[in-house]
């Protein structure tokens, strides 16, 4: 009998495939973050590059652009594999499909979310949030952004196999997502004014932690239903 | 006990069941919800502080109750067809949602009539009333997703699978929302023990929210049934049971 790689090997080799697929296509891997940088520069054109506006609109606007970068990114995440065929061979293949999708996952994150969270004290400062709030921010967007991801998987594994799935999407994913979007912005508003953010960055954690383990087998049975 | 949930598992021994048990919980929710709102409306007594204002609670909070109940069971429908493969629990499902929806439309409107004169606007974002309107997405998506899909095996198992996940996030939206933001008067049933009102109020509001969980049953039950026979089309028992009237 053939060997079998073991679930770490298999995990690892996972996220090696996706990100080396990814680096083959440098310009769509850049997408979302345009689109982040983009949205939020729309802001300041639309209202009024007034830096007292620009400072009490940052938080909203910020977390907003975020979660609608990582919408726009979860369309993507399973479609091509799917397409090809390779989705049925990880579905057939003896490792769990719930650790194989939390591979492709944890892969998308580190193209898509991470550089959201690397770019955010750029786009923050472009939007005059103040010093204090960008390390909240970069740590709250950091726990978050997985969470979008996962919860932006399991909705966009459920919608693959359709034509029109793209507003679709966003139907699904906005309302659960919306308690991440109160909890991160509420972390930069109180890092901004001074309060200890400490609650709500505990708060984000406990959703990353409870979406890290509930999403993979959400992701895996949705999966099995589109590949029907 | 089991061959008794295994026959009603079966959509000809349910349907039979259902059309007997429909015109029970109907003529119950027509009686109950006539004497409520005669009761809420002439019997109960002017609230000290909103005058005859609260009275629209006598419909806003058994709908506000019922949107949520209804979701809890759709989820549980839902789990059950898609654990057990059980096609009829999926049809309860499916019928639950828009009588769901439109509980949740109901609350949120008569929420925001009740708040005009209240609060002296139609809306605010208020903890409950974003929760409510969360709410009230999360069925649309549901529907969104049984309509775009056009196998109805999958459409069952993909939206039961969203009405699970749905149902695991109320509370967490519940709480976030809460510590988002609240200027809500606190919930006026949550005191199941020691009830914030008056009980000459109470009891006819009680008798709402009986009504309109007859009134739910019996909607649920004619809208399973026109569902079951929509699936079982081609079936030799459908056509019985329909020349059978």
């Amino acid at each position: 009998m053939m060997d079998i790689p073991g679930l770490g090997t298999a995990f690892v080799l996972q996220v090696k495939r996706d990100l080396q697929l990814a680096f083959r296509h440098v310009g769509q891997l850049a997408n979302p973050l345009m689109f982040f940088i983009m949205v939020t520069t729309l802001f300041p054109l639309a209202l009024n590059p007034m830096p007292r506006l620009l400072e009490a609109i940052a938080p909203g606007v910020l977390w907003v652009a975020a979660l609608l970068a990582s919408l726009l990114a979860a369309e993507g995440l399973f479609r091509q594999d799917v397409d090809d065929g390779t989705m049925e061979q990880l579905a057939l293949s003896p490792q769990p499909l719930a650790l194989m999708l939390l591979a492709k996952t944890i892969a998308h994150w580190l193209i898509t979310g991470l550089p959201l969270v690397i770019m955010s004290p750029v786009v923050g400062y472009a939007l005059f949030l103040p010093r204090d709030a960008v390390p909240t921010t970069m740590i709250a967007l950091a726990l978050a952004t997985p969470i979008l991801n996962l919860v932006g998987g399991s909705m966009a594994a459920l919608t693959v196999g359709l034509r029109r799935g793209g507003g679709l999407l966003s139907l699904l994913i906005l309302p659960i997502v919306m308690p991440v979007l109160i909890f991160g912005a509420r972390a930069t508003d109180m890092a901004m004014t001074g309060v200890d953010p400490a609650g709500a960055l505990y708060l984000l954690a406990a959703l990353l932690l409870l979406a890290v383990s509930l999403t993979p087998f959400a992701m895996a049975a949705a999966m099995r239903i589109s590949l029907d | 006990m089991w061959t008794w949930i295994h026959k009603l598992g079966s959509p000809p021994h349910f349907y039979r069941i259902a059309t007997r048990l429909t015109p029970w919980f109907g003529w119950a929710a027509l009686l109950l919800i006539v004497a409520g709102i005669y009761g809420g409306l002439y019997v109960a007594p002017t609230d000290y502080q909103q005058l005859d204002g609260f009275r629209i609670i006598y419909v806003h909070v058994p709908s506000a109750s019922l949107s949520l109940f209804i979701y809890v069971n759709m989820a549980l429908a839902a789990a059950v067809g898609l654990v057990w493969r059980i096609k009829l629990a999926h049809a309860i499902a499916a019928a639950c949602a828009p009588i769901g929806a439109s509980f949740t439309f109901l609350a949120l409107a008569t929420g925001s009539i009740w708040a005009k004169p209240m609060w002296g606007t139609w809306w605010v974002w208020d903890a409950r009333l974003t929760s409510e309107l969360v709410l009230l997405f999360l069925y649309f998506g549901y529907m969104a997703l049984r309509a775009a899909i056009d196998d109805e095996n999958r459409a069952d198992r993909a939206s039961a699978l969203l009405a699970i996940i749905g149902v695991i996030n109320v509370p967490i939206i519940k709480y976030s929302v809460d510590w988002w933001n609240t200027l809500h008067q606190p919930a006026t049933l949550s005191k199941l023990g020691k009830p914030s009102m008056d009980p000459d109020m109470l009891i006819w509001l009680l008798m709402m929210l009986a009504g309109f969980m007859c009134f739910f049953a019996a909607v649920v039950l004619t809208r399973a049934r026109a569902e079951v026979l929509l699936r079982a089309r081609d079936q030799r028992w459908v056509r019985q049971a329909l020349e059978g009237r």
